[in-house]
């Protein structure tokens, strides 16, 4: 972890969505940071722009990728950034999703818009170890089918589920419409035995935790990610408190046991 | 039959008497299950498939609100007036379910009130639970930064 942005170049970016897309990094020279876990975020520096966290959305053969919706300055910039050029990085910082602990259970990923992101490359390596842990499920919810994120790549994450639903369709859409949670009843796990992993709005955060309590899915076996703006990404400066909790430090995933009662809280 | 959704709610005897007048049906892919404004008689218990419900858009083919799997109910509206389908139903994949005649099941439930309090209270939760979900897609989560975020 530095405090100082490391050199990256961008060695490519594609195209996700009309507004989305990924960008993947190499260290410029030996200088490369710790590797990242998934669940982890990145500080990313468009040069003379300004930094943003971004979560790591993939970590293959030593690229660093990352997932990235413009949405203002800094991330337009970061989406807009060509082959070749370069971006400070800095991390990699956050608790994780922590799969380790849930071996042997069954899986539950949920996603909801960008928040496929940070769970892809937890997918990736569940699929890389098929027996270390029990059922696969991921359900995905987008806003439109146009806004699917990493659609080639869905149908190698049915282990044995992977569902989508979209808010809205147009006539061509052969698919499911509806909330996420819908989902929910084709997906195949013993609730008590089942780890989840949830990244998406608040809003869809709370209703699926709600919803997976309610099908007997333990609090500290919900982990959620949560977002919140943030300034240093190293626990000095308060930016990204939430109650209790220094999110860049103790989040951005967080058991639900504990984010429940934060949660809960209007303004903290 | 995994007991889902309504079968669930149902106390034991009532299950029993209440799965005595459902009759077996199966829809292929891409069938009508009932026509938005037409009359609401009857309604389905979906065993295996999914079902959308969509809405009539003229010059359009139907737009698909929402998509209903296995386990869950089809239809409501035969249980207040004015009993006509406000919604479009057709099965997305193969669907095989447990068809019920409304008036039959009215008539029961007119007996066994155990029954009527068990479905009436489902049907309310099954309403409570598409009103959220339409709420939560208003709000439009997925869009645009500042449309729909709740921060
Ligand atoms: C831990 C963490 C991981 C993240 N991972 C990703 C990721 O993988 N991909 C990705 O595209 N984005 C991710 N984000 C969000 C990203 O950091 C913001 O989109 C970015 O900071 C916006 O900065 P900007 O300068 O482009 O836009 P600004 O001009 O700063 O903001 C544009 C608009 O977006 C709103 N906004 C800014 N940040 C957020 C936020 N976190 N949540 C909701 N609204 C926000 C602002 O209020 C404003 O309306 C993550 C955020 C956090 C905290
Ligand atoms: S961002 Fe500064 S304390 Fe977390």
């Amino acid at each position: 972890m530095t405090a100082v942005p490391l050199p990256y170049r961008v060695v490519g970016n594609r195209a996700e969505t009309t507004d989305t897309r990924t960008v993947e990094l190499l260290p410029v020279g030996d200088g490369a940071l710790p590797a990242f876990r998934p669940g982890q975020f990145a500080m990313l520096y468009a040069f003379g722009v300004g930094e943003i966290p971004v979560s790591v959305a993939g970590l293959r053969d030593g690229v660093l990728t990352h997932t990235i919706r413009g949405v203002g300055a800094v991330s337009r910039a970061l989406c807009a950034v060509r082959p070749g050029a370069h971006v400070g990085v800095r991390g990699p910082f956050g608790t994780g999703w922590d799969l380790a602990t849930a071996a042997g259970r069954d899986l539950l990923v949920v996603a909801g818009g960008i928040g496929l992101a940070p769970l892809r490359p937890l997918v990736q390596a569940v699929v890389s170890m098929p027996h270390r842990h029990g059922r696969l499920n991921v359900l995905i919810g987008a806003r439109t089918p146009e806004d699917l994120l990493y659609r080639d790549e869905l149908e190698g994450w049915a282990r044995p589920y992977c569902g989508v639903t979209v808010d809205r369709a147009g006539t061509d859409w052969r698919g499911q419409v509806g909330v996420v949670t819908t989902l929910l009843d084709q997906a195949t796990f013993t609730p008590h035995d089942t780890t989840a992993f949830v990244c998406g709005p608040e809003v869809m955060i709370r209703a699926t935790a709600r919803e997976l309590l309610h099908r007997g899915v333990p609090a500290r076996h919900i982990r959620v990610s949560l977002e919140r703006n943030m300034h240093c990404a190293t626990g000095h400066c308060g930016h990204c408190q939430l109650g209790p909790l220094l999110l860049c430090r103790d989040g951005p995933v967080v058991g639900y046991d504990r984010a429940q009662p934060l949660l809960a809280v209007r303004e903290l | 039959m995994k007991r889902v959704g309504l079968l669930a709610a149902i106390p034991e005897g009532s299950r029993e008497r209440l799965m005595e007048l459902g009759r077996e049906v199966s829809f292929p892919v891409d069938a009508r299950i009932f026509e938005e404004g037409s009359r609401a008689d009857r309604f389905w218990l979906i065993r295996t498939g999914t079902v959308n419900l969509d809405i009539h858009v003229p010059g359009r083919r139907a737009a698909v609100v929402e998509t209903l799997g296995e386990g869950r109910l089809l239809g409501w509206s035969w249980l207040c007036p004015p009993h006509q389908w406000h919604l479009g139903a057709e099965a997305a994949s193969p669907v095989r379910a447990w068809e019920f005649s409304a008036a039959e099941v009215l008539a029961l439930c007119a007996r066994d009130h155990e029954l009527d309090h068990a479905l009436l209270t489902y049907v309310v939760e099954v309403i409570g639970r598409r009103l959220r979900a339409a709420r939560t897609r208003l709000l439009d989560l997925y869009g645009p930064y500042g449309s729909g975020s709740d921060q």
